[in-house]
C-alpha cells in the first residue's frame, strides 16, 4: 500500500455528539506474538483511524517504533475510533481486564475517562496525551506543536506580497489559539503591517467548508493560507488557486506540491520508547511533559518549491533559535486585538498562561 | 474589488448548494411517494466514496458518478425492502442506513485517504464565459451545477404535468385509494426510492469529484441532514427546495466571508443553525392553517400493506 499524505488529527473535541455516536466503532487489533508471562502488555488509545494520515497515523507510527525497538519484550495493540465519554471509559476498562498493564491515550477528551479508570486499577500506569490532569498513576505529554506555527509565520511575514495570510481553524480552544498567536507574531516579526484574517469551521472535519473558507480567504487578499483543521481541504484550494501554504499534523506535499511550503508534522516515538523503557525498569513515575523541537519530537517537513533562499535561512534560524531558547515565541510585549498589552515586555509567558490562552494576539 | 468579492462568493455558493439541491430533490421524489428515507447522509457519503474510488481507478469523471448512483442507491434498496416489502419502522430503518452508510464508506475509502483527483471540468465558452459578473456566474460552473437545474425543472414539470408525476403523487398522499384504482404501490415507492438514492449519490460525488475532490471520514459533514430540512423547508416542491438549497449554500457561504473582513457581529454558530431553524418556522407556518395546500404528503412515513 502506498503512503498517501494528508489528513486528519482530531483531537480535543469530538465534531458534535452525532458524529460521535456515528463513529463509535472501535475494534480491538492485535500485533505481536504469543502472550508471554514475561511480557508487558501496551495499549493506544486513538480517538481516529490509524489510516487518517495525520494525528491518529502518526501516534501509531510511535507505537510501532516501540515493538520495533523492543521486540517480543513488549507487545503492543491499539483501539481505533473511541469516541470521546462513557466508550472510552468502556474500552479502557475492557483493556485492563484483558492484561494490558500500560495505556497511552491520546485524545483530550479521553482525559476524564482516564482518571476515573486510573483511581479503580492503581497497578496500571496509564499515559494522557494532552491533558491538565495527572495521578500518581497517570502521567501527562503533550508536543509544543505552536513552534512549528512560529517558523511558518516567519516564512509567511518573509513571502507573503499582500502581507495577509488565511488561517481555516476548529475550534476557539487554547491549543488553536495558541498556534494563531505564535503564526501572527512571528509574521509580525518580519513584516509589522502582516494580517492574519482567521475563519472559525466549528468542527474538525468538513472539507467543503474548509474550501470554502480558504477561497474566501483568497478571494479577500491571502496570498498565503495555513488551517488548523483534519483534512487537507485548505492545502488543496491553495494548490487550485496556484498559491502557498502550510500543512500541519502531517506532511501535505503529496496534495499540494507546488503550495507546501513546509509543514509541522508530529514525532511520538523518542516519548513512547522512553515511556516503555521506564516501565520495563520499574523506574516509572507520573509526570507532566511538553515537548517540541529541542527534543525532536515536532520536526518541520522538507522545504517545499515555493521557500527562496532566504526564507529556507530564516525558516532554519528560526528553528535552531527555538531549539536553543532564543527564540521564545511568547515574550513580551504582546498585545491582544484590542490593542492591550496582555505580556509586558521583558517577561514570557509561562507554560500554565500559554496552555490557557483564549485571547488573540493583534494581527488577528 | 467588491464586485470581484461578490462574484467570487457567489460562484462559492454555488457549489455550496448543488450537492444539498442534488440530494434533497432525490429525497423529495421519496417523501412525494409517502417515504421518509433518514439516510441521505449515509447515502451521500457512499455516492463520495464511490465516485472518488471509480474516479481515481479508472480516470473516468463519469463512472465515477454511475458508481456513485449505484452505489447510493444500493443503499436505498436495502432500505426499500426493509421498509416497503417487510413494512419495518422507516425512521428507525433510514437511521440505521446512515450509520451502516457512514461505516461501509468509511472502510471501503480507507486505502483511498490523502489522494487527489482532477476536479470535474468547468464550462468554457469562448468569449461568452468571459464576460465580466454574468459569464462569471453563468457560464463558468462545472456539468453538474446545471445538471442539477436542469433536474429541478424537469421534476417540477414532471410532478405537476405528467401521468407518472400525478401517480407518484397520489400514493403519496392516500396509498390505499391508489392501490384501489389498480396502481402498484410499492413498485411505486421502490422507484422513488431508489431515484432518491441515486440522487443522494449524485449530491455526494459532487462533494469527492468537484467541490473537494479529495475523500475523508465523514466528507458530507451533516449535509445529509440539511437536505432532508431542505425537502420540509421547500414544502415538498421542486422549485422551493432549489430556492432553499441556494439560500442555505448562500448564507453558509456568507458567514465565511464575513469571517474573513473580520465582522463577526452574529457569532459563527448561530449562522450554522439557520438551516434548522429557517426549517422549523416553515413548519410552524404550515401546521398553522395558513397554508394547507403546502402540508407534508399525507401518507409520509407509514408502511403500506396491501390487503389483497
Amino acid at each position: 500500500m502506498e503512503n498517501p499524505m494528508g489528513l486528519i488529527s482530531r483531537r480535543g473535541l469530538v465534531a458534535g455528539a452525532a458524529a460521535a455516536a456515528v463513529m463509535a466503532r472501535p475494534g480491538v487489533r492485535l500485533v505481536g506474538g504469543a502472550k508471554a508471562a514475561t511480557t508487558l502488555k501496551v495499549a493506544w488509545v486513538y480517538t481516529g483511524p490509524v489510516a487518517d494520515m495525520g494525528y491518529t497515523f502518526e501516534h501509531d507510527e510511535g507505537r510501532q517504533a516501540v515493538q520495533a525497538h523492543f521486540g517480543d519484550a513488549v507487545q503492543t495493540h491499539y483501539v481505533e475510533n473511541v469516541a470521546e465519554g462513557p466508550d472510552c471509559e468502556r474500552v479502557l476498562r475492557q483493556l485492563v481486564e484483558s492484561g494490558d498493564t500500560m495505556v497511552f491515550s491520546t485524545s483530550f477528551g479521553f482525559m476524564n475517562s482516564v482518571i476515573r479508570v486510573a483511581r479503580q486499577f492503581p497497578d496500571m500506569k496509564f499515559e494522557q496525551a494532552t491533558g491538565y490532569k495527572t495521578a500518581t498513576n497517570v502521567a501527562e505529554y503533550n508536543l509544543r506543536f505552536y513552534q512549528g506555527r512560529w517558523v511558518c509565520g516567519v516564512v509567511a511575514g518573509m513571502l507573503s506580497k499582500s502581507g495577509i495570510a488565511g488561517y481555516v481553524a476548529a475550534y476557539p480552544i487554547p491549543e488553536v489559539i495558541m498556534g494563531i498567536n505564535a503564526f501572527t507574531l512571528a509574521a509580525r516579526s518580519v513584516n509589522p503591517a502582516f494580517r492574519v484574517k482567521v475563519i472559525w469551521i466549528n468542527n474538525w472535519v468538513d472539507p467543503g467548508k474548509e474550501a470554502d473558507a480558504a477561497k474566501s480567504l483568497v478571494d479577500q487578499g491571502a496570498d498565503i493560507l495555513t488551517d488548523h483543521m483534519d483534512s487537507s481541504a485548505v492545502m488543496q484550494t491553495a494548490e487550485q488557486r496556484g498559491i502557498l501554504g502550510f500543512g500541519q499534523s502531517a506532511d501535505r506535499s503529496k496534495i499540494a506540491p507546488h503550495a507546501q511550503l513546509t509543514a509541522i508534522t508530529d514525532n511520538w516515538a523518542p516519548y513512547y520508547v522512553k515511556r516503555v523503557q521506564a516501565a520495563l525498569d520499574g523506574s516509572w513515575t507520573s509526570g507532566s511533559v511538553w515537548l517540541g523541537m529541542k527534543e525532536g519530537m515536532v520536526k518541520m517537513a522538507p522545504y517545499g518549491p515555493g521557500m527562496t533562499p532566504a526564507a529556507k535561512a530564516a525558516a532554519d534560524k528560526a528553528q535552531a533559535g527555538i531549539i536553543d531558547g532564543s527564540v521564545q515565541p511568547f515574550a513580551g510585549p504582546i498585545a491582544d486585538q484590542s490593542g492591550t498589552v496582555r505580556v509586558p515586555a521583558g517577561t514570557i509567558m509561562s507554560d500554565a498562561e500559554v496552555l490557557k490562552m483564549d485571547w488573540m494576539v493583534q494581527g488577528t | 474589488m467588491t464586485v470581484h468579492v461578490l462574484v467570487a462568493a457567489l460562484v462559492t455558493a454555488t457549489t455550496g448548494a448543488t450537492p444539498l439541491l442534488l440530494a434533497a430533490l432525490g429525497e423529495t421524489v421519496a417523501e412525494r411517494a409517502g417515504v421518509l428515507n433518514l439516510g441521505v447522509e449515509g447515502m451521500m457519503l457512499m455516492g463520495a466514496v464511490s465516485a472518488f474510488i471509480v474516479t481515481t481507478e479508472t480516470g473516468s469523471d463519469i463512472l465515477g458518478l454511475l458508481a456513485a448512483m449505484l452505489a447510493a442507491a444500493g443503499i436505498a434498496a436495502i432500505f426499500g425492502v426493509l421498509t416497503l416489502t417487510l413494512a419495518a419502522n422507516q425512521v428507525a430503518t433510514g437511521l440505521a442506513a446512515t450509520i451502516f452508510g457512514t461505516g461501509l464508506s468509511a472502510l471501503l475509502g480507507a486505502r483511498f485517504v490523502g489522494k487527489s483527483v482532477v476536479p470535474l471540468p468547468r464550462l468554457h465558452l469562448p468569449v461568452l464565459s468571459d464576460i465580466p459578473v454574468l459569464g462569471q456566474l453563468f457560464l463558468q460552473q462545472d456539468g453538474m451545477v446545471y445538471l442539477a437545474l436542469a433536474i429541478t425543472a424537469g421534476l417540477a414539470w414532471a410532478m405537476a404535468k405528467t401521468r407518472a408525476g400525478m401517480i407518484l403523487r397520489a400514493v403519496g398522499e392516500s396509498d390505499t385509494a391508489a392501490h384501489a384504482l389498480g396502481h402498484n404501490v410499492i413498485g411505486v415507492r421502490y422507484a422513488a426510492v431508489l431515484f432518491g438514492g441515486a440522487m443522494a449519490g449524485l449530491g455526494g460525488a459532487y462533494l469527492s469529484l468537484a467541490s473537494t475532490p479529495m475523500w475523508i471520514e465523514g466528507l458530507t459533514a451533516g449535509r445529509g441532514w440539511i437536505a432532508l430540512a431542505l425537502v420540509v423547508f421547500g414544502a415538498w416542491r421542486p422549485w422551493r427546495v432549489l430556492a432553499g438549497a441556494y439560500l442555505f449554500g448562500g448564507i453558509n457561504v456568507l458567514q465565511l466571508y464575513l469571517q474573513g473582513a473580520g465582522f463577526v457581529a452574529v457569532p459563527t454558530q448561530v449562522l450554522a443553525m439557520i438551516p434548522y431553524l429557517a426549517t422549523i418556522v416553515v413548519l410552524m407556518a404550515m401546521s398553522s392553517g395558513g397554508a394547507r395546500r403546502l402540508q407534508a404528503p399525507s401518507c409520509l412515513g407509514k408502511p403500506f400493506r396491501p390487503a389483497n
